[in-house]
């Protein structure tokens, strides 16, 4: 599973990793720029995520609908995601048809076209993504906490953007995020599947020699300063589900916190699957699913620890029941992550969470484009031998460790509560 | 940008080990167990783990009016409590091996599927095998699901997306199955009682017409024998047959129904008709109409008309479910409250095209190189083949399908997708359905 791989840095500074995997006639291809909400300002919040899809609308080599076609007719697949830290770029191809995305990639770096009628249907396109996200309470009460977690952060706005920004965001403005991102020394080209390596990076060399590196970018400052007090917000909305999302700020994916918080989270809400693709496995035996669903204070609940490059939030999302009312849920809670403060896990219940990561790391890694995937998002907020080590350090936690960071993060001047209540109910009420 | 041309010439080949991808007579093993279950099993020299997906012919259908939901309740209570483990006995063994089993309600059979790592594949058909043939329905579960189900309920009445699918099927198979929701309404689901849950179980649950797909690290002769220990000795003689499926009555005109769900910022809607089902011989170049119409590339000739030209849209799709019954054929959207019209007489207008002049060689040939050239993607992971066995025996595809697919494809021409088009689409004859503000 964890087969050597090649890793080279060109010299305009792309840097290449290649994985062979000989079991199925595929190769994926994945692109990672280090660019994403984070990189983004008030005013043209949500430009990452626009420039994303303005790279599906066509180079002068290679229009979009052209090109959509070519890689579907050879049966592909292909898609992007915009991330708070990074945009990614994949396809999976028949092995005969990968130099035609290789191609792709190294033409739409830095020749994709931007054509102001483009830019304007995106437009209307983008706005209905977020139109579409408003109709979900739980996007709502996402963007409410994270603006209520951080002051100055980026992290503070979603990814999709602000409505105004959206409307205000010129041809001008994306050209230029585009043209400032997206060059060889800011992005991660990863490629895994059924090839010759030596033969794939003579190739890769030849494509990419060309383009030149960016020089090096100026980032913002993100420095958020630290909370000094519970926040509480609540917003309101249509119908007779009331939802909580509550949150601790938590350090980095290479703080070595990390792999007792990721044991924590495990024994909190259930395991999940550390990489960007692929489930996790249901929690009905987790502590808060036995503290609250089995005691039917909620009808669901659910955690997530994210590898991030700065300082982000470990979450909880709780489906309030129906007949319950949110101070009991919060009480319940807060007896949970109390009796975590007084005494470590059983030596047993950290194993067990061992256990469920590596059949989560198996079950994660065993595609093509799952094990393509891992090679370049691993580097966008540590490294390769992030992945390589993952299983490692997980066997490494003791219980005074997880005990330790769950007296560290999780203490109540660090905490934001966030409720959506109903406006169609009288019961869930505060 | 002009690449040099001695750089145009580079191939790739495929290595010989990986020549033989896809799943055929050879290497899927298909036994039939005395007592009637049909177990499927390819083994997947590179992997790890396995997994496992089937049915069983208790769904919905079997409903009656004033308990609808209960095919769907009861499946989602088998896993509560078994006569030989309690919830959290049949989860901790679950969880503690990373492992995963979901039994789930449809409209003609409920559904499971699970994944372990392959040393775990007793344990996941031994848990299966407690869980359908012993469930116990314990109280305390049978109520803590009840309000579940009925949030889920307040919730799905808040999606737009899910409300113009229900009231959609309410209007195109009005007096069928389909019209009904295979998870029920907040009345039907509180008026199901636990003694329901059990004389559903009883009757309805049985190995007759049951299949079970194996496919990962595993020898399929050693998949075959382990589903035997675990379900060869379950019998239920008193297991009813299926009814068959009534027709669907064709719509007479456009009938058009607005839902309204206060607080939106979007409207959802469905619009389109019955399809053929999957058995039907109609169903292929259906589908490649349908890639055609609504799928191919961004989102097919709907897509470049609504979102690409007009910019109307995020997502407007055609959909064409096959399955078991006459699935649906639909266009859904999620468009700006204040567009849908325009959306709707878009989308009218491209059904009328659609069904009035054949589709071009050349859009054809794109759907048709796409469906032969994306099977080995589809049938790369554990998921993807089991998927696949289970298809080849619910549709009665024949082991060899996959090897006669890209002809089968291929042999269809444009006049074939108008003609059987016509059948089912009509722009004057469809259903539309709307949620939103």
């Amino acid at each position: 599973m964890l087969a050597p791989i090649v890793k080279k840095v060109l010299p305009n500074g792309l840097l290449v990793l290649l994985k062979e995997i000989h079991t199925a006639p595929l190769i994926s291809q994945w692109i990672w720029y280090r660019v994403g909400s984070r990189d983004e300002k008030p005013g043209t919040t949500g430009i990452s995520h626009w420039v994303e899809h303005m790279q599906f609308k066509g180079t002068p080599q290679f229009p979009g609908n052209v090109l959509d076609k070519q890689i579907l007719r050879a049966g592909g697949l292909w898609n992007a995601f915009t991330y708070m830290d990074w945009t990614a770029y994949f396809e999976t191809m028949p092995v005969e048809k990968i130099d035609l995305v290789m191609r792709l990639e190294a033409d739409r770096m830095q020749n994709s076209l931007f054509e102001p009628k483009e830019v304007e249907s995106e437009r209307m396109v983008i706005i209905s993504e977020r139109q579409g996200a408003e109709n979900e309470p739980l996007f709502r009460l996402n963007e409410a906490l994270h603006k209520a977690a951080f002051e100055v952060h980026p992290y503070r706005q979603d990814v999709i953007g602000e409505m105004d920004d959206l409307k205000k965001i010129t041809r001008q403005d994306l050209y230029r995020h585009y043209r400032t991102y997206y060059v060889p020394d800011n992005s991660v080209l990863a490629l895994a599947g059924d090839f010759d390596a030596k033969i794939m990076l003579e190739r890769l060399s030849d494509l990419y020699a060309h383009i030149p590196a960016g020089g090096g970018l100026a980032r913002q400052d993100l420095r958020e300063p630290s909370q000094t007090h519970e926040r509480r917000m609540t917003i309101e909305g249509q119908g007779e589900t009331t939802y909580i999302m509550t949150c601790w700020h938590v350090p980095t994916a290479t703080h070595p916190d990390f792999w007792p918080l990721t044991v924590l989270d495990s024994l909190l809400t259930g395991p999940s699957s550390p990489s960007i693709i692929g489930g996790g496995i249901s929690n009905k035996t987790s502590i808060l699913y036995q503290a609250l669903v089995e005691r039917d204070l909620v009808v669901n609940v659910s955690g997530g620890l994210q590898s991030t490059i700065d300082p982000f939030l470990y979450v909880i999302t709780m489906i309030v029941h129906p007949e319950r009312r949110v101070n009991d849920v919060i009480s319940a809670l807060d007896d949970e992550i109390h009796r975590l403060l007084d005494s470590p896990p059983s030596e047993s219940d950290v194993a067990r969470a061992v256990k469920q990561a590596r059949a989560l790391f198996a079950f994660g890694s065993e595609s093509i484009t799952n094990q393509a995937a891992w090679l370049g998002y691993a580097e966008m907020f540590a490294s390769y031998e992030w992945y390589t080590s993952y299983l490692d350090n997980l066997a490494g936690v003791t219980p005074n460790q997880v005990q330790r960071v769950a007296q560290t993060y999780f203490c109540p001047e660090k905490r934001v509560l966030g409720t959506y209540l109903p406006t169609g109910s009288s019961v869930g009420s505060v | 940008m002009i690449l040099p041309d001695r750089l145009s010439n580079f191939t790739t080949r495929v290595s010989p080990a990986v020549q033989n991808s896809i799943p055929g007579p050879d290497d899927i093993t298909r036994t039939q167990l005395d007592n009637g279950i049909i177990v499927m099993s390819r083994e997947n020299l590179y992997s790890h783990s396995v997994v496992i997906s089937g049915y069983l012919p208790a769904g919905g259908i079997f409903d009656p009016d004033d308990r609808l939901g209960l095919a769907d309740y009861t499946a989602a209570a088998l896993l509560r409590g078994s006569e030989k483990r309690g919830f959290y006995e049949i989860y901790d063994a679950l969880e503690s091996a990373g492992a995963s089993l979901g039994i789930g309600g449809g409209v003609n059979t409920i559904s499971f599927s699970g994944r372990a790592l392959a040393e775990d594949l007793p344990l996941l058909l031994e848990l299966l095998s407690e869980a359908l043939r012993g469930p116990t329905f314990p109280s305390e579960h049978v109520e803590q699901l009840r309000m579940q189900l009925l949030t889920g309920l307040a919730i799905r009445a808040q999606d737009t997306g899910d409300m113009a699918g229900l009231t959609f099927d309410q209007i195109v198979y009005a007096g069928h199955p389909y019209s009904r929701p295979e998870d029920g309404y907040p009345e039907t689901v509180g008026a199901i009682s636990r003694t329901d849950l059990q004389a559903f179980h009883r009757r309805h649950y049985g190995p007759r017409g049951m299949l079970v797909a194996v496919v990962g690290a595993i020898d399929p002769g050693r998949a075959a024998e382990l589903v035997a220990q675990s379900l060869g000795g379950w019998q239920n003689p008193d297991q009813p047959e299926v009814p068959p499926l009534p027709p669907v009555r064709r719509l007479e005109e456009v009938v058009t129904r607005h839902v309204t769900i206060a607080g939106k910022s979007q409207s959802d809607l469905v619009i389109g008709a019955a399809g053929p089902s999957r058995r039907n011989p109609d169903f292929l170049a259906a589908a490649l109409g349908n890639s055609v119409l609504g799928q191919f590339g961004m989102m097919g000739r709907i897509g470049e008309t609504v979102r690409e030209v007009a910019g109307l849209a995020y997502y407007v799709r055609s959909s064409l479910s096959g399955g078991i019954g006459p699935g649906p054929w639909y266009i859904s959207a999620g468009v700006d409250p204040e567009n849908v019209e325009k959306v709707i007489d878009l989308v009218r207008g491209e059904i009328a095209r659609f069904v009035n002049e054949p589709i071009s060689e050349e859009e054809l040939n794109d759907s048709q190189e796409q469906f032969v050239g994306s099977l080995p993607l589809s049938l790369e992971s554990n998921a993807g083949v089991a998927a696949a066995l289970v298809n080849l025996e619910r549709f009665n595809l024949g082991m060899d399908f996959f090897s006669r697919y890209p002809d089968l494809v291929r042999d269809i021409r444009p006049a074939d997708v108008l003609q059987i088009s016509r059948r089912y689409l009509d722009p004057e004859r469809l259903g539309i359905a709307i949620a939103g503000p």
